[in-house]
């Protein structure tokens, strides 16, 4: 039966038989670059162990010699030792992606020229140096 | 006439004594999908000569000529202009006139051409743009003035530091490679995406622009700026070296200085936007 004049068009505006892929939920697995970059997220969480343990660390100095002495006692477990290592591990690596991508993200122009991209880097690795060298030694004179 | 030069060149490769494992051909793997007949893409294999100054669209313009003539893609310039040829090239997003077969040459080579990720594909590599375009368009891609100038009062002049601070951004062919290089445009299809982000901020930096406050509206958005997560694959994978990772990265910290400064001294944005809005 013929439609009356006044119906819509037959045909739809989006074709109903594209093929629309799936993500998957590892889509992130299948790519050294993906791999690196969830790595890179994941590397917060370590971060933010980092962060709860020195400020524990403190409050534990804070407390007196004994709480100290509680803190070292738990830091020693090879369970500690392990944690903190991994996130030493996760740490150096989100330092150096990151002060790798600050290039991306701040352009700096000299003279009408931007600087090269190690130019904007490399004052991050200078500063992580400088402060790492000032801790290290207020803590080993 | 092809036939002719890939047999004079076996016959020179034999009398220069070349080594057999050097192959005459490779394989390539297409994805293929027919609306009429598929329910998902498949794979099909193609041998086509293998010539060191071939690229992937050189092969597949040889299938369509002489293998299957159903095989359907884009392209237009060979050239890397046109940004039309896009595929997914062993995973990878590519331009098929840019990728040279002989990169992937070797002992048990393969070459898998597969349509772009994260876009409908409408036939074999064709994939869906609409979307694409409409979020081009939605970042009012055009010179925005507060106050238009009549044509008497001249041109706007420009120096060439001022144009270099937003030429890498201009140099986009609308490829969409960097749209299949990232997993955001994948998993939150309603992310505006790199390239019209990267244009967005080819307009805001240049001089004769007074719009980016009204892109900015626009884009300092979960489904804009702040939708990116810095996976950076847009930028690695772009064959115009445009940088949209790095447009969105100061995009973001522009937005969030503006947020800044609204917030300590509104009074002092004020004057700015009233001055802005008065002709030079």
């Amino acid at each position: 039966m013929r439609p009356p004049p006044t119906s819509p068009p037959a045909y739809t505006e989006f074709h109903p038989r594209w093929y629309r892929r799936h993500v998957s939920t590892y889509w992130w697995l299948g790519q050294r670059h993906y791999l690196k970059f969830i790595l890179r997220e994941l590397s917060s969480v370590f971060v933010a162990f980092f962060v709860a343990i020195t400020l524990l660390q403190l409050r534990a100095l804070r407390t007196g010699p004994e709480a100290y002495a509680r803190f070292q006692h738990t830091m020693k477990s090879p369970l500690m030792i392990a944690l903190c290592l991994l996130s030493l591990f996760f740490l150096v690596f989100h330092s150096i992606t990151w002060f790798n991508l600050t290039p991306r993200a701040i352009a700096v122009r000299m003279r009408g020229k931007r600087l090269p991209d190690f130019m904007v880097a490399a004052p991050n690795y200078v500063i992580w140096a400088a402060i790492s060298g000032a801790v290290a030694w207020v803590i080993l004179r | 006439m092809g036939k002719l030069t890939i047999e004079s060149r076996k016959q020179s490769q034999n009398l220069r004594g070349k080594r057999a494992d050097v192959a005459d051909t490779i394989i390539l793997e297409v994805a293929r999908y027919s609306p009429e007949q598929d329910r998902e893409p498949r794979f099909e294999r193609f041998e086509v000569p293998f010539r060191k100054e071939w690229v992937v669209l050189d092969a597949l313009n040889y299938i369509k000529d002489k293998l299957d003539g159903s095989l359907t893609y884009r392209w237009s310039c060979r050239m890397g202009i046109c940004g039309s040829c896009g595929v997914l090239v062993n995973g990878e997003p590519k331009l098929s006139c840019a990728t040279f077969l002989s990169s992937y040459a070797g002992n048990g080579s393969r070459v898998r051409v597969e349509p772009l990720r994260y876009f409908p594909v409408v036939r074999d590599l064709v994939t869906e743009l609409s979307d694409f375009l409409a979020k081009l368009k939605k970042v009012k891609p055009w010179l925005i003035r507060k106050e238009e100038r009549l044509l008497s009062q001249g041109e706007f002049l420009q120096t060439p530091a001022q144009l270099e601070s937003y030429r890498q951004f201009s140099m986009c062919i609308n490829c969409t490679l960097c749209y299949a290089a990232c997993p955001v445009v994948g998993l939150d299809p309603v992310f505006v995406g790199p390239a019209a982000i990267a244009l967005a901020q080819r307009y805001n930096l240049d001089s004769r622009d007074q719009g980016s406050e009204a892109r900015t509206t626009l884009l300092a958005h979960p489904d804009g700026i702040w939708g990116c997560t810095f996976v950076g694959e847009c930028t690695r994978v772009c064959p115009k070296h445009v940088d949209p990772a790095g447009a969105i990265q100061q995009y973001k910290i522009q937005s969030a200085l503006g947020w800044v400064k609204a917030l300590v001294r509104p009074r002092v944005r004020d004057k700015e936007e009233a001055d802005a809005a008065t002709p030079h």
